[in-house]
């Protein structure tokens, strides 16, 4: 694994294909337009909230929906244990 | 915890810091837009502050602070500010969680989009919160200490 | 030979504490020590995808300051990983949490949380 980590490319290196306007393919890639537009758009310097709660703001939910749904299975499987044993 | 000690000294120590961790997970939340934070670091933190008590001291002190019964009406009202306020938009005009169509007067669009932000953050704090206390909870649910 | 270093060694970091992971979910033999393995595992791919996203030069936050020009892109990093991974990290917790509610019913089951004698007594 260490001989495929050499040929990725270098950490922090500004040439790097993911921080370009367009990818390969000619699509427009989207990092830099967060960049630019965060401010304008909702007046708050923080950019990963902006994100968070803006643009992305159904990731967030579907999110919520996962940690609620963790809380209830724990509810449900040790009541149902709990009372096979009497 | 069978066996577990009656150990005064750590429920004094937590006693003496559960306030301030409290007092600053609040801080984090509201401040998500300024500095690094937002809501879901801030509801771990203030789990953090109610757990504290709830593994020093055992269960007849935990009864006194937050019933067991209490976080699961906490965790739905968390996840429905979150939902409400997406309805809310998707009425006045607009998509699903379009902060820019909110029915408040007076004020121009980036600054509405700042307001939404800021309630979904507290709505997300709130039901972290009463889900990582219930899920403790019901880890210890059958065992008889303290 | 000392860019080539330089460029990569925070790669290496994150692949070691993969490989550590690893071998604690496969050759552990209870079950709470392989539990334990995979919480090591996904902090690794949490800490991987953090590490990519910076650039030379660059202010190393994402809150933009007032007196650097938000226009000229190469002064700040880029804020689309970091916001993907507060989003692994509450799946991370949730997933612990069902885990362990998992363990302590097999628990009630069967009185042993060892391997073997687990599925013996499956048989």
């Amino acid at each position: 694994m260490i001989y495929a980590a050499s040929g990725l490319p270098y950490r922090g290196d500004p040439d790097n294909r993911m921080h370009h306007e367009e990818s390969i393919t000619g699509t427009p890639v989207i990092g830099n337009y967060f960049i630019q537009n965060a401010y304008r758009d909702a007046a708050t310097p923080n950019m990963v909230t902006v994100i968070l709660g803006d643009y992305r703001s159904i990731d967030t939910f579907g999110e919520q929906i996962v940690i609620f749904t963790a809380g209830l299975i724990t509810l449900l499987i040790l009541r149902r244990t709990k009372r096979r044993e009497d | 915890m069978k066996r577990q000690f009656k150990s005064p000294i750590v429920l004094l120590g937590s006693r003496l810091l559960t306030p301030y961790i409290m007092v600053f997970g609040w801080y984090v939340i509201i401040h998500g837009h300024y500095s690094p934070g937002g809501g879901f670091q801030g509801g771990a933190l203030l789990a953090a502050s109610i757990l504290l008590i709830r593994v020093a001291g055992g269960k007849q002190i935990a009864k006194l602070q937050i019933q067991e019964f209490a976080t699961t009406p906490l965790a739905i009202i968390g996840v429905l500010i979150y939902f409400l306020t997406g309805l809310v938009a998707m009425i006045a005009g607009g998509y699903f969680l379009d902060y820019g169509q909110l029915p408040i007067p007076g004020m121009d669009p980036a600054y509405l989009r700042y307001t939404g932000i800021l309630i979904i953050e507290v709505g997300i704090g709130l039901a972290v919160m009463a889900i990582l206390v219930m899920i403790y909870d019901n880890l210890v649910r059958g065992e008889d200490y303290g | 030979m000392v860019d080539f270093f330089l460029g990569h060694y925070a790669y290496w970091f994150t692949i070691i504490l993969m490989c550590v992971g690893l071998y604690g979910i496969l050759f552990k033999k209870n079950l709470i020590k392989k539990t334990i393995g995979l919480a090591i595992f996904q902090a690794s791919v949490v800490l991987y995808f953090v590490s990519i996203a910076s650039k030379w030069g660059d202010v190393a936050v994402t809150v933009k300051d007032y007196n650097i020009p938000v226009e000229d892109v190469s002064n700040y990093l880029n804020p689309l990983p970091h916001t993907l991974m507060l989003t692994a990290i509450v799946v991370g917790v949730a997933t612990l949490g069902v885990a362990f509610t998992l363990l302590i019913a097999i628990y009630n089951r069967y009185e042993t949380l060892d391997e073997q004698e687990l599925i013996d007594k499956m048989k």
